[in-house]
């Protein structure tokens, strides 16, 4: 017997049963349903959610291998071990080394987001007796991008169920939470565990444990893995080239840093029409935007190099698209169909404030200098008063029709 | 002003099955099945009981709300079976014909009669349920006085019969009939064509559109919404352009002919081509004979593939439909179906899919759903694909949570469930637009009327 027909029986067997929404998810994954239309449309287009949710994971999946590479040659380079790469294509990059390092350290990552998110899907599936939906599909694939390499695994687990349950399981699943679930995971880390998500020393592998074995006495070289925004907001020189901050080879999140290859998944992305292209360039627009008021700030004396703000504000405006997470922000979080603006005037605000309030946040909060997450999740909250404002214009439009009729 | 309509959104959706313009006569049917659930809204009261012999254009039943609205017998013969449902509700009436067919005369109308004679006439003579009304899509109400009346000479739907080719030669027949119902109206009678080659294209009495795009530009429900979008408070009307040609020649002759051209058509045809059939005949006398392999697993659906009905083999001809799409039915599995690059079937979207590339192929679509059904997730795709002045998931959703204020600001009033077949067609979480459509008018119906 087929593995075909096999599952049909199971299937058959099972239906209505408790377990049936965990089983029909495995079956649904291997097969597409034999489900024939009835009455509407008697054909459907190709497209179901799943290869939605499968076209965005594929956009990822460059920055996933990117960011295995970049653990190990971050690791490397704070050791000693290894000379600079200088440039993406450098020969102590894309070695076998960085990948051990990098599949030790974020493949972990990848398990735990998607055990511990799936795991939790499925018993809400089975409880409330839905199909286990494909939201988390992708979420599951942000998280260990927008983590850093040594967050310790049970943390990851505690906000992935945080995030998977408050985010979106209470609001009734995939396509009614009101917080993009991968940023409320995000959040609850960021709020949680401060120390784990910013700082000097969380971005490198090894480098907060070496730190402790400093503290504790030994004599090790200390090995620094400052971001580049922790460097400007206490008015440093970087030490980074545009070119590295451009292909990716500085510390970061694991899948932020290479804007070369965002980019590229971005272009794909906006081919295969699954993100919204109004967005990224809204939200790349605004970024500029407050980049530029923040230079003209500098440039008009208003604000002294003493000032804590000094070194942030002056960063290039356009410098801010290549350093931190906003272009991943913009193009895989802010996209985010559910939990964004759904009309398109809609999206041109909801983008451009993103990136506005991103480049603001980030300069203004010089502790923890980043913003992206924040704007975002703040957008995500404003995003249904901003579709209410648009629909209202045709609303409107329709009953001034209607009062010229009458007059 | 120029009267054209041009518009950019929408999709075609090309199938392979293509009716040939070539005409046949279908085989008599022995049967003629009317039901009543083609007339929705409509609670029918039966005239004819079992064994009545009834001439062509002899009442079959009225509707209990409106009694005036009559329902007439497409064919001479005699009333063999009711069939009903749950609840004593009356699904089928099925009349056995005649072998010489009768008609009843109405008499020639004289076309200097005044509306209200004219209205009578139609009602008497069962053209009036021809006549469908905006809001709500179900028959005219006679009491209400239409703003405008909208004939669409144009069929974009998928597989859809050619208008030109089925009205040709019944110039006369429309010209009387579009005559007649710009008085029904205060305003204009509106028609869509696509081409000047169009019978529709030469007549008096009306406004002629020129429109162009893609499907749905045929729709009527697009050229109400560029030409006259309907406010709160105001009616139109819409006639589909084959059901003109009936109300004609009763005008002209006095005899209620049900007549009628339907295109046989989709990949499960194997010679796809025109009938002369008359409503309400056996499905079974075009579909076998003619080029559907008997047995096989196919669906027939009376009406296109878009928002027409399915109907069994032993079924009948819808009461308004021009096209009977046969297509493959999908109900089976495929291995990694979601994920694997895609050539064969169409998509809105790039993802993984090819359809774009090749935007004249025509493709064999079968029945699957190609995906479970899921909460709205992807926004911005309906929009596309959706050339109304109306936002298509906020009213559906206005639907879903039968928010009235809000359905009628969003402009339900302007609606019709076939508008937004396209929306279902590409719609990633498999939703049934249609039908909540469907049910949010039929709510509003019911609470505002």
């Amino acid at each position: 017997m087929s593995l075909k027909s096999k599952l049909h029986e199971i299937k058959k067997k099972y239906e209505g049963k408790k377990m049936a929404p965990a089983f029909n998810a495995l079956h649904t994954f291997l097969y597409t349903p034999n489900e024939t239309t009835h009455n509407g449309t008697h054909i459907k287009a190709v497209d179901d959610l799943k290869r939605t949710m499968n076209t965005v994971i594929i956009a990822l999946v460059p920055c996933l291998i990117f960011g295995m590479f970049n653990a190990g040659y971050q690791h490397y380079l704070a050791l000693g071990e290894i000379e600079s790469a200088n440039g993406f294509l450098g020969s102590s990059f894309w070695t076998l080394d960085n990948l051990v390092v990098g599949l030790w350290t974020v493949l972990p990552l990848v398990i735990v987001s998607y055990g511990v998110g799936l795991a939790v899907e499925f018993v809400f599936a089975v409880i409330k007796g839905h199909e286990v939906e494909e939201g988390y599909l992708v979420t599951g694939m942000l998280v260990p991008l927008i983590v850093p390499v040594d967050i310790p695994l049970w943390m990851l687990a505690v906000a992935v169920i945080f995030g998977v349950v408050i985010g979106k399981e209470v609001f009734g699943g995939t396509g009614m939470n009101i917080l993009n679930p991968a940023l409320t995971i995000r959040a609850f880390l960021f709020f949680a565990y401060p120390t784990w998500m910013s700082g000097d020393k969380v971005w490198v592998h090894g480098a907060v444990e070496r730190d402790n074995m400093i503290a504790a006495g030994q004599n090790l070289d200390a090995i620094s893995g400052e971001t580049i925004l922790g460097t400007y907001a206490q008015s440093q020189e970087v030490a980074y080239s545009y070119a590295d901050m451009f292909f990716g080879l500085i510390p970061g999140s694991v899948g932020e840093t290479s804007k070369l290859l965002i980019i590229i998944g971005a272009l794909f992305l906006i081919f295969t029409k699954i993100a919204s292209w109004r967005i990224i360039v809204s939200a790349l627009a605004g970024a500029l935007v407050m980049g530029l008021i923040f230079n003209g700030v500098v440039d008009a004396g208003w604000i002294g190099e003493s000032s804590k703000f000094f070194g942030l504000m002056s960063v290039p405006f356009w410098q801010h698209l290549i350093i931190g997470s906003i272009l991943f922000g913009a193009v895989y979080m802010a996209t985010d169909p559910v939990t964004s603006s759904q009309t398109n005037k809609g999206k041109y605000i909801y983008g451009f404030l993103i990136g506005f309030l991103s480049i603001m946040i980030r300069v203004f909060n010089p502790a923890y200098p980043e913003g992206v997450f924040l704007a975002i999740l703040l957008m995500n909250v404003f995003a249904p008063t901003i579709d209410h404002y648009v629909v209202q214009a045709n609303v409107k439009k329709r009953r001034k029709r209607l009062k010229m009729v009458n007059a | 002003m120029s009267n054209d309509i041009k518009i950019k959104k929408g999709l075609n959706i090309n199938l392979v099955g293509e009716a040939e313009k070539s005409l046949e006569e279908a085989i008599v049917s022995n049967f003629c099945t009317i039901r009543p659930e083609d007339f929705h809204s409509v609670t029918p009261k039966l005239v004819a009981k079992e064994n009545t012999s009834l001439k062509a254009g002899d009442v079959v039943f009225y509707d209990k709300n409106h009694e005036e609205v009559k329902f007439v017998s497409p064919v001479s013969g005699t009333v063999v079976e009711i069939v009903r449902g749950p609840k004593r509700r009356i699904d089928a009436i099925k009349i056995q014909a005649d072998k010489e067919q009768t008609f009843k005369d109405f008499g020639k109308f004289d076309m200097n009669s005044d509306a209200d004679t004219l209205k009578a006439h139609l009602l008497a003579s069962g053209c009036w349920p021809f006549i469908i009304q905006r809001p709500y899509d179900v028959i005219a109400d006679p009491a209400r006085t239409p703003k405008a009346i909208f004939i669409s000479g144009y069929d974009s739907a998928p597989l859809a019969a050619d208008l030109d080719f089925v009205l040709k030669g019944k110039e006369a027949q429309l010209q009387a009939a579009v005559s007649a119902l710009s008085k029904l109206t205060k305003g204009k009678v509106h028609v869509g064509v696509n081409a000047n080659t169009s019978p529709l294209s030469g007549l008096n009495d009306v406004t002629v559109h020129k429109v162009s795009g893609p499907h749905p530009s045929g729709n009527v429900g697009t050229h109400i919404n560029k030409i006259s979008p309907i406010n709160k408070g105001e009616t139109v009307w819409t006639i589909s352009a084959a059901d003109l040609v009936i109300i004609g020649e009763l005008l002209l002759t006095g005899k209620f002919n049900a007549e009628r051209v339907v295109a046989l058509a989709g990949s499960s045809v194997k010679k796809p081509r025109y009938f002369k059939t008359r409503i309400g005949s056996e499905v079974s006398t075009m579909v076998y004979d003619n080029g559907v392999e008997k047995g096989g697993n196919d669906r027939i659906i009376s009406g296109n593939v878009l928002s027409g009905k399915q109907v069994k083999p032993d079924g009948s001809l819808g009461y308004y439909a021009t096209l009977i799409s046969v297509i493959p039915e999908g109900d089976d599995y495929e291995f990694f179906g979601w994920n694997k690059p895609v050539f064969d079937k169409i998509s809105s979207t790039r993802a993984l899919t090819f359809s774009w590339m090749n935007p004249n192929k025509k493709y064999d679509l079968d029945t699957n759903t190609n995906g479970e059904h899921r909460a709205f997730v992807v926004t911005g795709s309906y929009e596309e694909v959706f050339p109304l002045d109306i936002f298509p998931m906020q009213i559906l959703k206005a639907c879903m949570y039968e928010d009235l204020d809000e359905m009628e600001a969003l402009g339900m009033y302007e609606v019709a469930p076939e508008d937004f077949a396209l929306t279902e067609f590409i719609c990633v979480s498999k939703q049934p637009h249609q039908e909540i459509i469907r049910k949010g008018l039929d709510l509003m119906l019911k609470e505002i009327g």
